[in-house]
């Protein structure tokens, strides 16, 4: 395998952002109300990811370490300021929903990440491929998690209906929505199975002694947070090195 | 004076920043373990949304609006909100020792929470002025103090239940959560 379809499937399967690193934990929960959302926020994600990773990659050789920080943040915030422009003016419906989650991209874990252990250290064209992967990961996730609150909490798939919904007045029998898994509640109970279940895998994985990349991500708090953008100090300060 | 009351109250517990706009999830999932910690985090969370939202509005206000910058507000924020929180640590290094060593560790975990941009982002969307954003910023933060507390009150408390092997950790804090914003889903009716 080479090495740009090798990124590709360590985003998609091996690294997964949501399902193995769970990286970028606040617009899994809040964007997740309908699979329609998820595809739009995790691609949204996907090009500010590749075009970010692209260009730090570029970079790499003229930005100072010692300010390498905030000029990441400068070079994420541009794309995610161009993305946001493009959405208002394309797909103004999406850019309504995902609301004040767009700029948030900013500060999404993910792209941070990969800068600072991929992009900066690495080849244009691989950096471009691993935003690639890293994006679709994080786009299946959010489409799997936005189908599972849309199906139960409404009965309906990417907007269409596929659960016909119960009736009471017309004594017609069918699907009865659990809204709740619509609603802020619900992210965080479809979150928690879905961690119960990796760690469940995880568990069954290390009993047979196989080795699973640790989850880096939020989920396991900041302070153990590996790529040291969620942590770190963006100025470099005197005292450390 | 009614207004700012209906602000505060609203983002404090009505949209309360964790529970219902999933802002700072990091910080309220990490650092949650014990009360004394998680109110430090609490405070020191406090004290950097509302500077931080003082000064993005200020700046919102006198310069970028003035100039037509309005567009670079993403860019502008998240580099202010990041030399601010470095700029805070380093006078309380300096000037008040006692309050850095209680909430020292947890300024440089705040840069990234996502809910000191989604602050200033949001008195900018709402078109609030300086004083609203101010009264909007401490009472998202206090939001905030309010359910890391709680959370990690609940959590001392789960440390002695027998949990399954599969929900230990991440999972029972989430369900925890769970609950905790079906409580908090009861202040919709406020106001």
């Amino acid at each position: 395998m080479n090495n740009c379809t090798e990124r590709i499937y360590n985003g998609l399967v091996k690294e997964n952002p949501t399902f193995v690193l769970m990286l970028g934990m606040c617009p899994t929960l809040a964007v997740t109300t309908s699979a329609i959302n998820g595809v739009g926020m995790g691609l949204s994600t996907t090009v500010v990811l590749v075009l970010s990773n692209m260009l730090i990659s570029m970079l790499r050789k003229i930005i100072p370490d010692s300010v390498r920080m905030p000029a990441f943040i400068v070079v994420v915030a541009s794309f995610v300021t161009i993305v946001q422009f493009l959405l208002e003016g394309f797909v103004p419906s999406l850019y309504d929903s995902l609301g004040l989650y767009i700029p948030l991209i900013v500060v999404n874990c993910i792209i941070l990440g990969r800068a600072e252990s991929y992009a900066s250290k690495n080849p244009v064209l691989p950096s471009i491929f691993d935003g690639i992967g890293m994006g679709l990961g994080f786009t299946v996730g959010l489409t799997a998690i936005g189908i599972v609150r849309e199906v139960i909490g409404t009965g309906a798939a990417f907007g269409k209906q596929i659960l016909p919904l119960a009736d009471a007045a017309a004594g017609k029998g069918g699907y009865v929505p659990v809204t709740i898994f619509i609603l802020p509640p619900g992210a965080f109970l479809v979150l928690a199975f879905l961690v119960a279940l990796q760690n469940k895998v995880r568990n069954n994985a290390a009993k047979k002694g196989k080795k699973v990349p640790e989850a880096s991500g939020c989920g396991e708090g900041c302070a153990s947070c590996g790529n040291g953008a969620c942590s770190g100090k963006v100025f470099p300060t005197g005292n450390e090195k | 004076m009614k207004e700012l009351l209906i602000i505060a109250i609203g983002s404090a517990l009505v949209n309360n920043v964790v529970l219902s706009q999933f802002l700072g999830i990091c910080p309220f999932l990490g650092v949650s373990k014990k009360v004394d910690t998680a109110a430090g985090m609490g405070g020191a969370v406090v004290f950097v949304i509302t500077i931080a939202s003082l000064v993005t509005s200020l700046i919102y206000k006198f310069i970028l609006m003035p100039l037509g910058f309005e567009y670079l507000q993403t860019i502008v924020f998240i580099l202010i909100i990041a030399a601010l929180v470095q700029f805070v640590e380093m006078f309380l290094k300096k000037a008040m020792p006692p309050l850095y060593n209680a909430l020292g560790v947890y300024l440089p975990l705040i840069t990234t929470n996502c809910a000191v941009l989604g602050v200033a982002l949001t008195n900018v969307q709402k078109e609030y002025s300086i004083l609203q954003g101010v009264i909007n910023g401490i009472g998202t933060s206090v939001g905030f103090l309010i359910a890391i507390v709680i959370m990690a009150g609940i959590r001392e408390k789960i440390e002695y239940n027998d949990i399954s092997e599969s929900f230990q950790g991440t999972p029972i804090v989430l369900v925890t959560a769970t609950l905790m914003a079906i409580a908090f889903c009861g202040f919709s009716g406020l106001i």
